[in-house]
Formats: structure tokens, C-alpha cells, sequence
């Protein structure tokens, strides 16, 4: 079970309640998508991804993006429970899906073992602190990359 | 995954832009280090003050941000230009290697933080690109 103290709520919904999701999410993927080509294998079917132009235009990415941050919300209305929110959500990603969880992992560190690069995680990480600027404190991205980390934790758990 | 001229051009370009802030992008990202991945304070036990901004960590992040400033400088060959830090690294500093990306991953952060139109997904895949090699370079004489 994740613990979460007070101020770690707060500096979740506080982000979450001034984020446009419409913004954030098509910024993140896209940039995953451009930082990190080889993450366009799980969208051949969305259309024109060749370049960084075609991606950030593309509509498909765009309303995926969106998406992807509603998902993230179901985590920040259920904090004390992201896993079993998001099981069915982690059967989707393994089976139909077939997304490689590193995918979604958060940054590198955390408990001892070094970690593969960070993807998704990271790019939202870094979409969020150019929006935030110098109000994404050392502890806010601390408590932001816990949240992540809980995320990706759960959404790898019905993989097998 | 080695650098592209077209990645060449956009780290020299960017960085041009950006290195007048070096020291404070340096501070601001050691402080994050240390604050979001605290297995990273085991390498600074012997300083006196760890918080964000302290004297030893303003003057620590001027440093790493220095010699990222010459990895530029010696991008088209970074193992032979980055040696004598690799050897620092290796032999006197025995930094695990896994904590590159660690730093790597804050330099980001922070480059986003304080050049949030510069820092497009164009420039964090060069800047990514780069760190990367830098970090490599550095692992070069440990085994």
C-alpha cells in the first residue's frame, strides 16, 4: 500500500485541477513520440508520424493525448487505491496492446537499481515543468515522479 | 544511437543560448538530484549543507555545468576529449554509472523549467542525445 501525506494530495490535485488536459496530453505523447522514436511502433495505425511536424499536428496523437491525461486523472480521484483503478487498464496495455512497460516507466533512480530510460514519464515530467516554470519545486517533482512512479507500478502489475 | 551533425548543430546552437545560466542551471539541477533521488546524497556526505541552493551545491553545479560546457566544445570527439574526467570519474569519484542519467534526466528538467520555448522536443532530443554520450564518455575508463 502507497502512503500519501497530506501535502503529497494537495501537490497532486493542485497540479492536476491547473493542467489542460487537452494541452498537456498531446504535448507529452508527442514528445515521447519524438524524443523517443522507437515508441511510434505502438501507432502505426494513427497516420503521418515522420517527422516532429506531422507528430505534433497529427490528430490522432493529439486526442490520444488528451486521453492519456483523463487516464492519469482516474489515479489523482483514487489515490489510495491506483491499482486496482488501473488493473483493468494493465490487462489492456499487456494484452490487447502489447506495450513494453518500460514504456510508461518513471525516471531513473528511485530504490537502488539503476532503471531503463524513462519515457512517457519523463516527457510529462518535463511538459509539466516548462508549464510550472520555477513552481515545480525540487519537492513538487519529487512528489510528482512518486505519483508516476505508483502509475506505472500498477499499470505493469497484470503483465505476465 | 551517436550523434547526428544535425544534433551537433542543435546542442552548439542551444547551448550558445544557454550558458551564460550555466551556474544556475547546474545549482538547480544538483539541488533536484539530491532532493528527488536521495540514494544521490551518499556521494556528498562530506558536505556540511545538502539543502537546495546551499554554498556547496551552487558551487558543485557550476562545476558539472563547466564541464558540460566543454563536452560541447569537444562534441565531434568526446571519449578522447572527456579522458581526464573519465579518469576522475573511474578511479578518484567512483560514481556508479547509473547516476549519470539521474543528472542527465534533472539537467532536463531544469533546461525546460528556465527555457520553456527553446527547449522543444527537437532541442530535448539533441540535448538527451548529447547528455547521454557525455555520460558514456564518462564510463569510458571504468572497466
Amino acid at each position: 500500500m502507497v502512503a500519501w501525506s497530506d501535502q503529497e494530495r494537495s501537490i497532486i490535485t493542485s497540479i492536476f485541477s491547473n493542467l489542460d488536459y487537452n494541452d498537456v496530453g498531446p504535448k507529452a505523447l508527442s514528445r515521447c513520440l519524438i524524443v523517443y522514436p522507437w515508441t511510434q511502433r505502438y501507432f502505426a495505425s494513427f497516420g503521418n508520424l515522420y517527422n516532429a511536424d506531422a507528430i505534433k499536428t497529427n490528430p490522432n496523437i493529439q486526442s490520444h493525448g488528451t486521453k492519456i491525461l483523463h487516464g492519469l486523472d482516474r489515479a489523482v480521484k483514487n489515490m489510495d487505491d491506483i491499482k486496482s483503478t488501473y488493473a483493468e487498464l494493465s490487462v489492456l496495455h499487456s494484452e490487447k496492446l502489447h506495450v513494453d512497460p518500460d514504456n510508461f516507466k518513471v525516471g531513473p533512480g528511485a530504490p537502488a537499481a539503476p532503471r531503463t530510460p524513462s519515457l512517457l514519464s519523463d516527457c510529462l515530467t518535463i511538459v509539466i515543468a516548462s508549464k510550472m516554470g520555477s513552481g515545480f519545486t525540487p519537492e513538487i517533482q519529487a512528489t510528482f515522479q512518486k505519483f508516476l512512479a505508483v502509475v506505472v507500478s500498477a499499470l505493469g502489475k497484470q503483465y505476465h | 544511437m551517436s550523434l547526428s551533425a544535425k544534433d551537433k548543430a542543435t546542442v552548439k546552437t542551444f547551448w550558445a543560448k544557454i550558458s551564460s545560466s550555466g551556474e544556475a542551471i547546474g545549482t538547480d539541477a544538483l539541488s533536484r538530484m539530491l532532493a528527488v533521488y536521495p540514494q544521490t546524497k551518499t556521494y556528498f556526505s562530506h558536505w556540511k549543507d545538502l539543502s537546495p541552493g546551499s554554498a556547496p551545491v551552487v558551487k558543485h553545479g557550476a562545476t558539472v555545468m563547466a564541464g558540460v560546457g566543454d563536452a560541447v566544445a569537444k562534441i565531434d570527439d568526446l571519449t578522447s576529449g572527456l579522458l581526464s574526467l573519465s579518469e576522475l570519474h573511474a578511479f578518484t569519484l567512483r560514481v556508479d554509472p547509473s547516476n549519470f542519467k539521474i543528472l542527465s534526466h534533472n539537467i532536463l528538467v531544469v533546461l525546460a523549467i528556465m527555457f520553456p520555448t527553446d527547449f522543444t522536443p527537437e532541442v530535448h532530443v539533441a540535448m538527451d542525445k548529447f547528455l547521454a554520450a557525455v555520460a558514456r564518455a564518462l564510463s569510458e575508463k571504468y572497466r
